[in-house]
């Protein structure tokens, strides 16, 4: 049977069918393993969607789901974010940005910025960038480049196809796996099963984590985004759970292949070369940011303008627990600076920068006693 | 001298290309004996704002234009200045009457421009039954505006029969939206992000008095009667729940929304519940009186697709907050934005 | 992380092309697919990153439905 293009592409009708998703849902209570499990998702549009649908209400009561650190822009290191927005203030370069970026506050963020005479424009893609250069020759254009492996390929793709001269990138571009091995050393971690994000696996594939699944005795599922889609995941994941079997699931095969897209690794192995980079609150990871490389140097902002991100900026606050709660290993509750010295308007880390963030949610709607979370460690914020 | 083309800062002057601009355009469409004087202020007989007898009140509000792009489908900043302010008076209770108009123009704006967005302003107010009584016009200089901004105030009287004191949301009214929600706001945001809205998306842009006629004419009177504008239903619940302390339950399932509005949102990442509608209701009626408010709303074109979308749960003060039962059977809170949406891909 | 919709395409012209959902269309940049007008593509940031394999898509749909408990009734 054969649905037509207009009813997939269409309304996603079928993916989001209440009575599968609840028939889903129920299949998923019926595996009961005979004790909690705790799978952690690493995309912030994931934690977007299980949100939105309120998702974890229909989870039985022995699953957990938790947020990893899935959202490039909540990860974004300030030093970055600063660099954008000391090329705005100095009127340097029109500063073109995804709407995501805008509001995230660093020294100052680029709403803030604008507010102070600097030209920041949203764009929706680093090609609406390269258009934004060519309409207008006699400025510089400055695209702040965030996004996991999903989007760096399209800045490659930019990149590639003959960007005019007076566009330049900040590298803002973040890795999974490395992000992946760092989480999984964490000598406190407690986690059952991954669910990887689909659309960063559409591209990547899902070689690069096969090897890592067997190695470390992972059990992990590539999910797509629709409700049914979800629970597709977390199904495989209790399968293998229960089957005590380590390796990964593609879940999403309308969208991922083993090897992704070969086109589009070739264009990011072209244009870009891997490097240490800093993520917000969490520190340094080994390999996980994209730096261009010697054939495209040129269009690097930083070389261009003479400017280097200020890593002063970047030094995570000591008291900061988001590495923690990133893992579930400490609730937004048993941070020393939640609710203090970090808040939405002020925050430290990516879990109070994403509106979708474990300590942002949490702040807007503290759960109510029998919501929370069995057994934690916190300690009032001892290290 | 030959006609000048476009705004310019003579225009602004007070001397002779102000008073022609204001004969060529504005009081060619909006002409009106009261209009016509020209007067520093409209003078408005007493008879004119109600009926025989004083009216119990009289609603004055005030609003101000922005939009950008000035013209899209369903609308303009013209039809909009009108609706956006008749509704603000409607929803008050009152009969929305007459308006002042302040304009303020940037150099450069050109004239063929700006006479159809008045021309258009002024067939709106003749389809919502109130006339543009005075007015005013400036002119800034190249780069100081963004094309134009209208800026309005509205005047009318309060109905004879409405309560003075409206009652407050018990548990067990009914929530109700008179139509689609969010097709204004995703409309803009769509031109905003180069995507065509096709022929199926367009802006809603309408007065509501029919709406809240309507309601008055069965004998309903709601709690809570708004135009949900700026920020989406969301804020306009939001409202309702922090004003009341009551908490609200929503049926996502029972939200009218166009698949057009629910295609825009998922391009873009944001939420239908925070964009603007321009020619809705919302109203907070018993739970008695909601199968006749449909009705009477279903009577009506604008009132094609109105719902019932939810009810008032209980009392919970400063913790009060508008909770979505969503298609899924999951649960989850409504915010309200906490800036105008933007195009996310995160 | 990443915001990505099914959309249709429903014309193009070198790298570039129209696509479609929900009745609204956009311009989106095809230089990463290889693709035909008409077959559907996952689209993030302005750019089509996969073709849509909608055999797939079906086949995985009814395996889904049974899991569900779904399969006697008729498909939305």
């Amino acid at each position: 049977m054969t649905k037509s293009v207009q009813q997939l592409a269409d309304g996603r009708t079928s993916q989001r069918d209440p009575r599968l998703v609840r028939g889903l849902a129920e299949a998923l209570a019926r595996r009961d393993p005979g004790r909690k499990l705790r799978f952690m998702h690493v995309c912030g549009t994931h934690e977007h969607e299980i949100s939105r649908y309120g998702l974890r209400r229909l989870l039985p009561p022995w699953l957990e789901v938790i947020a990893g650190p899935g959202c490039p822009v909540c990860v974004c290191p300030v030093s970055e974010l600063d660099l954008g927005a000391q090329l705005g203030l100095q009127g340097k370069a029109i500063v073109a940005t995804f709407g995501d970026l805008e509001r995230v506050p660093a020294r100052l963020s680029l709403a803030e910025v604008r507010a102070q005479g600097a030209d920041v424009r949203v764009v929706t893609s680093a090609a609406g960038a390269a258009t934004l250069a060519r309409s207008l020759p006699g400025r510089q254009v400055v695209f702040l480049a965030v996004g996991f492996e999903t989007t760096a390929c399209t800045t490659a793709a930019v990149a590639l196809a003959d960007p005019p001269p007076n566009l330049s990138f900040v590298l803002s571009h973040r890795l999974v796996p490395p992000a992946l091995e760092a989480l999984l050393s964490h000598p406190a971690l407690a986690l059952d099963g991954f669910l990887l994000p689909g659309h960063v696996c559409t591209v990547q594939g899902t070689e690069e984590y096969a090897p890592l699944a067997l190695s470390k005795g992972l059990k992990m599922a590539v999910a797509g985004f629709e409700p049914a889609d979800v629970l597709d995941g977390l199904l495989a994941l209790v399968d293998r759970v229960i089957a005590d079997r380590p390796g990964v699931d593609n879940c999403y095969t309308r969208s991922v292949r083993t090897s992704g897209n070969t086109a589009a690794r070739a264009f990011v192995a072209r244009v870009f070369t891997p490097l240490d980079a800093p993520w917000r609150g969490l520190g340094t990871i080994p390999r996980s940011g994209l730096a261009f490389t010697e054939e495209f140097a040129h269009l690097d902002a930083t070389s261009r303008f003479g400017l280097t991100p200020d890593r002063s900026l970047d030094v995570p606050d000591r008291a900061c627990r988001c590495d923690e709660i990133l893992l579930g290993l400490r609730t937004p509750a048993g941070c020393p600076l939640f609710g203090r010295a970090c808040t939405p308007e002020h925050p430290h880390g990516p879990c109070m920068v994403s509106l979708e963030g474990t300590c942002a949610a949490w702040y807007r709607h503290p759960p109510e006693p029998a919501e929370l979370p069995a057994a934690r460690h916190d300690d009032g914020g001892q290290r | 001298m030959s006609q000048p083309r476009n705004i310019g800062l003579a225009h602004g002057a007070g001397g002779l290309l102000t008073d022609r601009l204001v004969r060529d355009i504005f009081l060619r469409h909006l002409g009106n004996p009261l209009l016509d004087r020209l007067g520093d202020s409209a003078l408005l007989p007493g008879a004119l704002l109600g009926a025989a007898a004083a009216p119990p009140g009289l609603a004055f509000t005030t609003d101000g234009f922005v939009v950008s792009p000035r013209r899209f489908p369903g609308g303009d900043l013209g039809s909009l200045a009108v609706n956006g302010t008749v509704n603000d008076l409607a929803v008050a209770g009152a009969l929305p009457r007459f308006l002042s108009l302040s304009v303020i123009l940037e150099e450069g704006l050109a004239l063929e421009e700006l006479d159809e967005l008045v021309c258009s302003l002024a067939r709106a107010a003749r389809e919502a039954g109130v006339q543009v009584v005075t007015g005013d016009t400036k002119v800034v200089g190249r780069g100081a505006g963004d094309g134009a901004f209208f800026v309005t105030a509205g005047i009318g009287p309060l109905r004879p029969g409405v309560p003075e004191l409206l009652p407050t949301p018990q548990p067990g009214d009914g929530i109700l939206v008179s139509g689609p929600v969010g097709d204004h706001g995703a409309t803009i945001l769509a031109l905003r992000s180069a995507i065509d809205p096709g022929p199926g998306l367009r802006s809603d842009c309408a007065a509501v008095t029919p709406l809240v006629d309507a309601l008055f004419a069965q004998g309903i009177y709601p709690a809570f009667l708004r135009d949900p504008t700026r920020g989406g239903l969301s804020s306009t619940l939001s409202e309702l729940a922090g004003s009341s302390g009551m908490t609200l339950r929503l049926q996502e399932e029972a939200l009218p929304v166009r698949r057009e509005v629910e295609a825009v949102s998922d391009l873009l990442g944001v939420d239908c519940l925070h964009l603007a509608c321009e020619g809705r209701v919302v109203a907070v009626v018993p739970a008695a009186q909601v199968q006749a408010a449909l009705a009477a709303w279903h009577g009506l074109p604008a009132g094609a697709g109105a719902a019932l979308i939810g009810w008032i749960d209980r009392q919970e003060g400063g913790a009060a907050r508008v909770l979505l039962q969503t298609r899924m059977g999951g649960l989850r809170v409504v915010d309200r934005p906490a800036a105008q949406p933007l195009p996310r891909i995160c | 992380m990443c915001l990505a919709i099914p959309m249709r395409l429903v014309s193009r012209e070198g790298n570039k092309g129209i696509a479609e959902v929900g009745g609204v269309r956009t311009e989106v940049r095809l230089d990463l697919v290889e693709v035909e007008v008409g077959q559907s593509l996952i689209v993030h940031a302005g750019f089509a990153i996969q073709v849509l394999d909608e055999d797939d898509a079906s086949e995985r749909l009814e395996l889904l439905r049974q899991i569900a408990g779904l399969v006697d009734e008729a498909s939305p």
